[in-house]
């Protein structure tokens, strides 16, 4: 085989592709199909690579999360074991910060569930997170004041009416003017609306998948309790002295928690403590997913298209015996037939592949546009894409081909 | 001697039915020479030329060509041999109707690995023994009958071969055009090269310098003709 003879089986595929360009369209679907499906799929994973991943890491890697579940994502029902756990509670808090000598700081924070509203004059929002909070929140989130000040333990102390807000908050409620200073009206499922008073603004934090991370109210830890008195779920948030103390850290927290929660010493944990490597691995366990979906969805799919592009070499070989009889005829042996419908088979998938490298990255720019990932292709994932497609050209084109190889070239040009 | 056959038999099974195609045919052709072979059909003219063309293989037998014994090869060594050592020209021309006059030419050159320069410069060279080459790039569909036998025997030319095989090469042509290729085919002769030529007609097996008669897979008789002039 020779530079000339992957030309003509080019050329000779190509010109069997627009003398039948629906059948060839068809039958190159399902390649175009798988390959479009992988583009697609990584792109959305290096979306998430560039949004989440680099959002996970600005986390910080030494914050340390207590709650009841393991992070992670369950596939079916939580275990009862699982749903019967004791809550977080803010006295577990108090511990951790008084029990655990590599602890630095401790945050307990608390969400306020359900219905609520913020209203400034005529201005209005419903979509928000009330958090109560203690002053070490701003230490241990990594997220500090940018005007006004933060609360202090003055503030949960008496209980005071103020409260700071994220950035999405200001620029709802106070378009034009200055927020601080200003009362704002809260309501809630459970309690009639208040007034409370504006003391400071946080620092703008990078959105996550889209997802503003600076649309939060945040209260005064015991002045939130006065308004969701029924303690249910809490997140514990710790930070040790210095990132060495890490692990050191890590295994304080766990014993003062089992002591705590009076898990007997041959028992797991019955809580999770976890890092930014847990968060880590969750986002991979949601790459790995998407993988899994990518792989399954484009597998079928190259399968069908091989199925197609073997159908249609098959026929191909039919319509053409008296060729190749010619071929054979005047010298061709059978590896240079065998390659000639290999190259034509695999010019047929890998145009398919093409067509589906288009198709995925037509599919990746819309979706870096209608949805906040910004979903881009790897060079190396469109030729792992184009090869794909053309193995599966070559893998479906080899029966057709030992078929054309193996044609007798008397048989073929006696019958006309 | 170029060609040499030693009691060639081919018999076909069809079926329970033995067919005996050729029964027994010896056979000398010497290098230059041009040789009709004649006879009825289904005497076996057809399988004679496939067996001394190498694209078939004897059931009993032996066949020289060249000195070297070719009738027990493989079939990948048989390609080999055509690629190499002959050229066919068919009654229905066999063109590839796809591709030009020039890619048709170029064919042979193709599979016996003849680097592109030189396949080119040949094939062109193939289609101006025959007058063709003002239609290099039209294809078949576009040539008439008598010029898509022209481009066929330029194909089979291309490669230079020893013997050059014409199975009723005038058959699908009308008398005029089929006399142009005969005097095309005279000229070829006269140039060295050795040609062997299937017919009915004995205005065509004229053109050659001995006849064999071919009746039910023997040679029936065979003539020498003595040129005039
Ligand atoms: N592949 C084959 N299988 C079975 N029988 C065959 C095969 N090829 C040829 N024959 C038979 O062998 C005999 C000789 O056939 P061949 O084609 O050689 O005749 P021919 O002299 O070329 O005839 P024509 O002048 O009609 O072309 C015929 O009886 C034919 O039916
Ligand atoms: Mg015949």
């Amino acid at each position: 085989m020779n530079i000339f003879e992957i030309k003509e089986g080019m050329g000779m595929a190509w010109d069997s592709l627009k003398a039948n360009k629906m059948r060839s369209f068809l039958t190159i679907l399902g390649v175009l199909i798988g390959v479009a499906a992988v583009i697609g799929m990584v792109s959305i994973i290096q979306g998430l690579n560039k949004s989440m991943a680099t959002q996970i890491e600005s986390l910080g890697s030494n914050t340390i999360y207590v709650t009841k579940e393991e992070i992670g994502i369950r596939l079916g029902r939580t275990p009862a074991e699982i749903r019967k756990r004791k809550p977080i509670t803010f006295d577990d808090a108090m511990a951790v910060q008084e029990l655990c000598p590599s602890v630095g700081a401790v945050s307990p924070q608390n969400w306020g569930p359900g219905r609520k509203v913020a209203k400034y004059k005529k201005n209005e929002l419903t979509r928000f997170q009330l958090i109560g909070v203690m002053p070490s929140y701003e230490e241990v989130n990594n997220n500090y004041i940018k005007e006004g000040r933060f609360i202090t333990s003055i503030d949960v102390h008496y209980k005071t009416k103020v409260c700071v807000l994220g950035e999405d908050i200001v620029e709802g409620l106070f378009p034009h003017v200055d927020p601080i200073g200003k009362d704002i009206t809260l309501g809630g499922r459970n309690f009639s609306p208040k007034r409370f008073t504006i003391i400071g603004v946080m620092e703008k934090r990078p959105s996550i998948l889209g997802e503003s991370q600076n649309n939060f109210i945040l209260l005064p830890y015991d002045t939130y309790k006065t308004l969701y008195p029924e303690e249910k779920e809490l997140l514990l948030v710790a930070k040790p002295i210095t990132p060495e103390l890490m692990e050191k850290a890590i295994d304080e927290i766990t014993e003062v928690m089992r002591r705590r929660r009076g898990v007997p010493s041959d028992k797991p944990n019955d809580f999770a403590v976890s890092t930014q490597d847990d968060l880590m691995d969750v986002y991979h366990q949601i790459t790995n997913a998407i993988y899994l979906v990518m792989v399954v969805i484009s597998s079928i799919a190259l399968l069908v298209g091989g199925v197609g592009v073997m159908n249609i070499m098959l026929v191909s070989v039919t319509e053409r015996t008296r060729e190749i009889g010619i071929r054979k005829a005047i010298g061709a042996r059978r590896k240079d037939v065998l390659w000639q419908f290999l190259i034509e088979a695999m010019t047929l998938s890998g145009s398919g592949g093409v067509l589906g490298i288009v198709f995925g990255l037509g599919l990746s720019k819309f979706i870096s546009m209608v949805s906040p990932l910004p979903a881009t292709v790897p060079f190396l994932w469109v030729l792992i894409g184009f090869s794909v497609a053309v193995s599966v050209g070559l893998i479906f084109g080899i029966y057709p081909a030992y078929r054309a190889a193996k044609v007798d070239p008397i048989v073929s040009l006696r019958y006309e | 001697m170029l060609i040499k056959t030693e009691n060639l038999w081919k018999i076909y099974e069809v079926g329970a039915e033995k067919v005996h195609a050729v029964q027994g045919i010896s056979l000398e052709v010497e290098k230059g020479e041009y040789l009709a072979i004649m006879g009825p059909s289904g005497s076996g003219k057809s399988t004679l030329m496939n067996l001394i063309g190498c694209l078939d293989t004897p059931t009993r037998g032996k066949y020289f060509l060249n000195g070297q014994l070719v009738s027990q090869l493989t079939d990948d060594e048989l390609a080999r041999i055509r690629s190499k050592e002959i050229g066919f020209v068919f009654q229905t021309f066999n063109l590839l109707p796809r591709a030009t006059a020039l890619h048709n030419v170029e064919l042979p050159l193709i599979y016996n690995g003849t680097p592109s320069a030189e396949r080119i410069r040949r094939a062109k060279d193939a289609l101006k023994m025959v007058d063709l080459e003002d239609r290099m790039t039209h294809r078949p569909n576009e040539l008439s009958g008598g010029q898509r036998q022209r481009v066929a025997l330029a194909r089979a030319l291309s490669n230079n071969p020893s013997i050059i095989l014409a199975d009723e090469p005038t058959g699908n042509l009308d008398t005029a055009t089929g006399s142009e290729i005969m005097q095309l085919f005279g000229r070829l002769h006269s140039q060295g090269n050795t040609l062997i030529v299937i017919t009915h007609e004995a205005e065509v097996a004229r053109y050659a310098d001995r006849i064999i008669h071919i009746r039910d897979g023997k040679i029936e008789k065979e003539e020498r003709l003595t040129k005039q002039g």
